[in-house]
């Protein structure tokens, strides 16, 4: 929109924009009383629609049996096992695998001194060797194993991928579409499905994982090679580059710390995925937690998802560091410690072919039951102490929050919501915003469970304001204070990669079987992810810009809100987009605590044979409320940058 | 820096030296694995009492026969599947899923039944056992109305809630509560995690609940969930789901084993076919594995040594 007259508009349409909504939701709210309960396409617990039964009918016709499918499997086996053979499973006639744990740690130590620094050299053997005195040395490797394959195919696939649709518009929009269906479409959709083209095995677990995975790798490369500055690709075309060479000699040593942010998020998401996978018998430190669970042994759970939560953080500071490295040759010193520790890698390696003591982890000393058993403890005397608070404050939100918005999304006939829905989509994104809410309110009500759609819609509005709320203060916080930020990011790695099934136990302890308690369990995932986004757009800003502020006597809220936030906007919508993302992935493992409606319709689907066709539906009604959600806020965003005069290129 | 570096290459040879007494890789002889039987595999479905049972064949079938016994870590469904990739050979726990048997034995032709595990199954609708001592008259479903207002809950909307488990189960919940009137609402809890913690809670701080469950569960070793009785299971009484009013049918848990395996001829199939053990002997393997924490083999081990005839009788000795 030109700039010149925003500014006419700005004055003109914003208060009409608040009084336009304020408008709808009055209406909406006087039409819901009158026409309460018409039409609301109620669909029973094992009651299916012909959609659902035809879905069910044709599960088996893809793939079964397909040489295609058959020729991948063999690949991503073999892969799998070798990886496994060398690290974690006894092999080759041995009762060891080819490398035993101090081969390992010197190997992982010495790679990420070589990638990176000395510090993250140390944090990794530390790291690996923490995992090993947790008694879980075996299942972690299997995990590692599983989740280096994974990351390695992601890549393979994810990284050309990424270049294309940083170079073609066409391929990036088509790009968007399916990543956030392979974002938000639940994995339980489509566990069983992969496992009958790929079999159980690691290969279909990997495959599940790389599904998942993949997306960020994508995006991230897209979004680097089109930041690079116009002006360097036309130096280099100037310059008599042909496209090759502009590809390998600007854009991809320009967009080298980005993507490196890509592997990372992929790394951090295949991790993620490993309780997941375990249900089809994915090996490694998820079987642990899945086992524990069936016990409601807490104890045991958290001892290993600390174990995946250390793995996270070796793996995030490793290609952390490997990215912050400037591309320099190496120091004749340098090169000469870096050839003394290879040999010391080849004698540990050797040390741990030949003795059992540097094969096998040592099982004397075990801190992992000890965890176990403070890690339940901890959690017993929480859920002692604040039982009662925490059913209150459960009941005080339900009541006054969740019970009236659910009511009026699923009281409404389908037809009176999706009218409201589109029309907020104009109001607020104009027809960017209007037409993908018509076309996914209309797929929605295609799928049959348009009622159960609406319930967990109004759990995941509402945590994604939770979320928001929190990430934005969090975020702030970080962004502006080093220190906090040193000591809050390993806690929101974890909150990010620890298994949810671990705090599910606690959570049901502590709030009981309800909706609620999926908003919570919601709350915990997505934060992080929203606390990083915010606190680097923060610390984006130009130092200059907030030293001007200041200077001129504004306060730190001042500079907050005049400042710092408008300025990062751009990491903000991201931040509301990626926190709605998380939290509809959490929407099944929240119909796993109570929350019922679309979550339990997949968890049911994955379980139950008869009623697989109305998961994959429940499932796709996910995407489409995610689809919705993230374009009407996206195009909301953009036509407020664009009344404000600033409107970014693309 | 320097310092530390010389610190760290010292340390390094100061291992080095030390490491070179330790006991070499291989030094122990490795058990053989046996030839006549060959492998199998196992699936192992996601219940302690199942894997008491696995644990039990597989120690078994390992010690006495020599067998090498792959465990697979499998939901139900997914197991099922198994029998026609070739993934799964036996199947030591069903419970009914006739629409499975149809299709996969019936239709498919590639799994075969091997009789019942002996362990009987119960489904129903329990109550912690504090609400029966404190309302005796509670546990016959004539009286479930009188209590609806005690079971309210925020997610119940205004009726008494009843809560429903674990998705794999097929429930009539549904039908009932509107075929026998009951002023309740089925709330989904998800999962058997959270059923076992709803009534966890709800004999410790003494709140109401009333909830599907089913026996055997090593859960009753440690709450002895009271069962509220519905109208009496006659057969044919829940041909339509839609208007079932009685209570669910026993289940003859059953084992389940791949045609391929049953016409291999190996003497685990006859090890498979032949065990049968007591809701009893379960719950006692299922108590040592999920309470006094042994792992799976560690119980098998410490029953199987208690319980040698049984074991011999499956093994036609």
């Amino acid at each position: 929109m030109a700039a010149i007259t925003s500014d006419v508009e700005v004055e003109v349409r914003r208060p009409r924009r608040s009084v336009v909504l304020g408008v709808l939701l009055v209406v909406w709210v006087a039409a819901y009383f009158v026409l309460r309960g018409i039409d609301t396409l109620v669909l029973g617990g094992q009651d299916t629609t012909a959609l659902h039964r035809w879905l069910n009918d044709h599960r088996d016709d893809v793939g079964q049996g397909n040489a295609f499918f058959d020729a991948i499997r063999f690949v991503v086996d073999q892969f799998v096992v070798l990886l496994q053979n060398v690290i974690s499973q006894p092999s080759f006639d041995r009762p060891v695998p080819v490398i035993g744990w101090l081969g390992v740690v010197a190997i992982a130590a010495y790679c990420a001194w070589a990638f990176g620094t000395w510090k993250v050299a140390v944090l990794t053997a530390a790291g690996l060797v923490f995992v090993g005195l947790q008694g879980l040395w075996q299942e972690s490797m299997d995990t590692l194993a599983l989740t280096i394959a994974a990351v390695l195919l992601s890549l393979l696939v994810a990284i050309p991928l990424g270049i294309w649709a940083g170079l073609s518009n066409r391929a990036f929009r088509v790009a968007t579409l399916v990543l956030d269906l392979m974002q938000t479409l639940p994995t339980f959709v489509y566990l069983a499905p992969l496992v009958l083209f790929f079999a159980i095995g690691p290969a279909a677990a990997t495959i599940a994982t790389l599904i998942y995975a993949a997306p960020p790798a994508v995006r991230l490369t897209a979004h680097a090679i089109r930041s690079v500055p116009p002006e360097s690709v036309e130096a280099a075309r100037s310059l008599g580059s042909t496209r090759g060479q502009t590809l390998l000699k600007v854009l991809l040593p320009m967009s080298r710390s980005t993507v490196v942010v890509g592997i990372n998020q992929t790394i951090m998401a295949a991790l993620s995925m490993v309780t997941v996978a375990a249900l089809i018998d994915a090996p490694g430190l998820g079987q642990t937690v899945l086992k524990a669970l069936q016990t409601l042994d807490v104890g045991v759970a958290f001892n290993a998802g600390l174990a995946i939560v250390v793995l996270a953080i070796v793996l995030d500071r490793v290609t952390t560091a490997a990215g912050d490295r400037p591309w320099r040759t190496a120091s004749v010193r340098r090169k000469v410690l870096l050839g003394a520790g290879a040999v010391g890698v080849l004698v540990a390696v050797w040390f741990s072919r030949t003795y059992v003591w540097a094969a096998e982890f040592p099982s004397d000393v075990n801190i992992g039951s000890r965890i176990a058993v403070v890690a339940s403890d901890v959690t017993a005397w929480v859920q002692d102490v604040f039982g009662g608070f925490t059913y209150g404050v459960r009941d005080v939100v339900t009541v006054g929050l969740l019970n009236p918005l659910e009511g009026l999304l699923t009281g409404s006939p389908w037809w009176l919501v999706s009218a409201v829905l589109v029309a907020l989509g104009a109001v607020l994104g104009g027809w960017r915003g209007a037409a993908p809410a018509a076309v996914c309110c209309a797929l929605l009500v295609a799928t049959g469970v348009w009622h159960d759609s609406m319930v967990t819609l109004a759990s995941t509005l509402l945590a994604t304001v939770v979320v928001v709320a929190v990430g934005l203060a969090l975020g702030v916080w970080a962004g502006r204070n080093r220190r906090v930020d040193g000591w809050i990011r390993p806690v929101l790695d974890a909150g990010q990669t620890m298994p949810p099934f671990v705090y599910l136990v606690p959570f049901l302890a502590l709030f009981g079987t309800s909706r609620f308690t999926a908003i919570a369990a919601a709350v915990v995932f997505a934060v992080p992810v929203t606390t990083k986004i915010v606190a680097d757009g923060i610390k984006a800003v130009p130092g200059a810009t907030v030293e001007a502020a200041n200077s001129v006597g504004s306060s730190a809220w001042q500079v907050i809100s005049k400042v710092q936030l408008p300025v990062a906007r751009r990491a903000i919508t991201l931040a509301v987009n990626q926190g709605l993302i998380y939290v509809l992935s959490m929407v099944v493992v929240g119909g796993l605590v109570g929350a019922g409606a679309l979550g339990y319709d997949v968890a049911a689907g994955f379980a139950q044979s008869e009623l697989y066709g109305k998961g994959l539906a429940a499932g796709l009604a996910i995407v489409l409320l995610g689809v919705m959600l993230d374009r009407v806020t996206q195009a909301a965003a953009r036509r407020t940058q664009d009344f404000q005069g600033r409107g970014d290129k693309r | 820096m320097k310092k530390l570096r010389y610190a760290g290459v010292l340390t390094a040879v100061a291992l080095a030296v030390a490491g070179c007494g330790g006991e070499k890789v291989g030094a122990q002889p490795q058990p053989s694995a046996g030839k006549e039987c060959g492998s199998f595999n196992l699936t192992v479905s996601p219940w302690v009492g199942y894997e008491a049972n696995a644990a039990v064949v597989a120690y078994v079938a390992t010690k006495d026969l020599g067998c090498k016994v792959e465990k697979k870590n499998l939901k139900e469904e997914i197991a099922w599947q198994g029998f026609s990739t070739g993934e799964v050979d036996v199947n030591l726990e069903n419970w009914g899923h006739e629409d499975l048997k149809k299709k996969y034995i019936e239709t498919d032709k590639v799994a075969v039944e091997a009789g019942s595990t002996g362990v009987k199954g119960v489904i129903g609708w329990y109550v912690p056992p504090w609400m029966a001592e404190k309302y005796p008259d509670i546990t016959d479903w004539k009286n479930l109305n009188k209590y609806a207002a005690l079971f309210k809950t925020s997610e119940s909307g205004g009726k008494g809630q009843l809560l429903d488990g674990d998705p794999s189960y097929v429930t009539n919940d549904e039908a009932l509560v509107k075929n026998l009137s009951l002023n309740y609402k089925v709330v989904q809890s998800g999962s058997e995690t959270a059923l076992i913690q709803a009534f966890r809670d709800a004999e410790k701080n003494k709140r109401p609940l009333l909830a599907y469950f089913y026996e055997p569960q090593w859960f009753f070793n440690e709450v002895k969930l009271v069962k509220v009785n519905l109208p009496a299971y006659t057969a044919g009484c829940d041909a339509v789901p839609a208007k079932v009013a009685c209570d669910y049918p026993p289940y003859d848990l059953d084992k389940i084993v791949s045609k391929k395996f049953a016409d291999s001829g190996s003497p685990a199939y006859d090890l498979v076919k032949n065990f049968q053990w007591t809701n009893e002997d379960q719950n006692a393997v299922a108590r040592m594995i999920a309470v006094d924490k042994l792992t799976p083999d560690q119980a098998a081990e410490k029953w199987v040594k208690a319980n040698e005839s049984k074991v011999n009788a499956w093994l036609g000795k």
